[in-house]
């Protein structure tokens, strides 16, 4: 709402004052608001994220898009033409948020087309068939959306707004991936095959990279990268920022996503996935920090490709943004009735 | 004011007939027609509103948390201000009336 970013110090109040109205706040359960004073590690922390999540939201528009030309019927292109959309207004959304704490969104895309600020890792795999796109959207939107319903309660407004109308969406997507692998469950035994195949390719991606590294494990080779992860962690529910655990979030994702995997007949490449009757919970295979790096894909031809594509989206829309630019300048006629 | 392409909107949307415009984001353009583009394309995906307003971001004027006290302290010292304060118009409480 305000462009002049960050608020100024009024000179009654005092840092140790801001701050004890902040925690008071917070405390209390309330929201944080863009004119709102907040510590400067709050809102490093924030942006951070937002803009995190608004670039995995762009990014992620690749792997589905690029079925679009080729979907079997004129009525899955529809409907994938219409997620693939959202997923770009969902990316609006959230450098809307952003921008709310004092950035541009051409500062944003320039951190993202130098490398300096990260997407979800998840996207650098490759969608090979038709049927990915509907194992991305089943399993990765799923992962998304057990993210992102805490999300809608977190403690900076923009940004929890923002998530509650990207969850009112997402429900939408990953209906329409089940429903995809479900056509192909009822098909012709290489149909089934080329579904099974996707749901192998995504698993891992979704289940270890669309929650962040592990930060309740304790102990292992690399127990001090996971107790720095387990401090942020700390930090970030501190702050309300996050309201779980990367690792309680996906325990609950795996127990949503194992009863919707048998339906399909199906099978979860994890043979460590099994009911655990005392715990009421399903066990599932180790996300520890080896098989989290091992599943990054990072500094691949696929990671390359995927910010290779976006810097060319954007360099080829700048005679457009230019041109918009020239005739705003030379008086065009924002104001209808001056 | 030279606008630009990155001039940021505030979008409000009347969501149906009877209700009021509510905030709902913001949005870029160049002018007014271009953030209503925008604006129908972001966040009228769905749903069925009745109208959009677009408004520049910067028409806006703000009143800053340092005036919270001063601008909205009304309430807290007026409690004379809710029917709560007074006498109920029956025996039983205000469920009957
Ligand atoms: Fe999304
Ligand atoms: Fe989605």
């Amino acid at each position: 709402m305000d462009d002049e970013g960050v608020v100024r110090l009024d000179a009654e109040y005092d840092e140790a004052r801001l701050s004890a109205h902040f925690e008071a706040l917070l405390a209390a359960g309330e929201r944080i608001e863009p004119r709102d004073w907040m510590p400067e590690g709050y809102r490093r922390m924030l942006l951070r994220q937002i803009a995190q999540h608004a670039h995995s939201e762009i990014i992620g528009m690749q792997p589905e898009g690029a079925w679009l030309t080729r979907a079997p019927t004129l009525h899955r292109k529809a409907v994938l033409l219409a997620k693939v959309q959202d997923e770009a207004g969902h990316g609006l959304y959230l450098y809307a948020a952003a921008e709310t704490l004092g950035v541009s969104r051409a500062e944003l895309l320039d951190a993202l087309h130098s490398g300096h600020q990260r997407y979800a890792a998840t996207f650098n795999h490759p969608a090979l068939t038709w049927a990915d796109a509907g194992a991305i959207a089943w399993l990765t939107d799923g992962a998304a959306v057990v993210n992102q319903v805490p999300l809608c309660q977190t403690s900076y407004g923009p940004y929890a707004r923002a998530m509650r109308r990207v969850c009112q969406e997402e429900a939408f997507h990953v209906r329409q991936g089940y429903d995809m692998l479900h056509a192909l469950c009822q098909g012709t035994p290489q149909q089934k095959e080329m579904a099974q195949d996707a749901v192998n390719r995504w698993w891992l991606p979704a289940v270890a990279l669309m929650f962040g590294p592990p930060d309740t494990v304790a102990g292992g080779a690399d127990a001090r990268t996971a107790a720095m992860g387990a401090a942020v962690t700390r930090r970030s529910m501190a702050w309300g920022i996050k309201r779980h655990t990367n690792d309680e979030l996906r325990q609950r994702f795996v127990d949503q996503v194992v009863p919707q995997a048998e339906r399909l007949g199906l099978t979860l490449p994890d043979p460590g996935i099994r009911w655990n009757e005392e715990r009421g919970h399903y066990d599932f295979g180790p996300i520890d920090w080896r098989v989290f790096r091992d599943s990054l894909g990072d500094g691949s031809l696929v990671a390359r490709q995927r910010l290779a594509h976006r810097v060319a989206a954007h360099e080829d829309g700048a005679w457009v943004r230019e041109a918009v630019d020239a005739h705003a300048a030379g008086g065009g006629d924002w104001r209808e009735a001056a | 004011m030279t606008r630009r392409i990155r001039t940021p909107w505030e979008v409000f949307i009347r969501p149906r007939r009877g209700l009021s415009h509510q905030h709902v984001g913001s949005v870029h353009g160049a002018d007014a027609e271009m953030a209503l583009a925008n604006a129908r394309d972001l966040y009228a995906r769905r749903g069925d509103p009745v109208s959009i307003w677009v408004v520049p971001s910067e028409a806006v004027r703000a009143s800053s948390p340092a005036e919270k006290d001063p601008l909205f302290a009304n309430a807290a010292d007026k409690p004379y201000r809710y029917p709560e304060f007074f006498v109920t118009l029956h025996e039983d409480g205000d469920e009957q009336h």
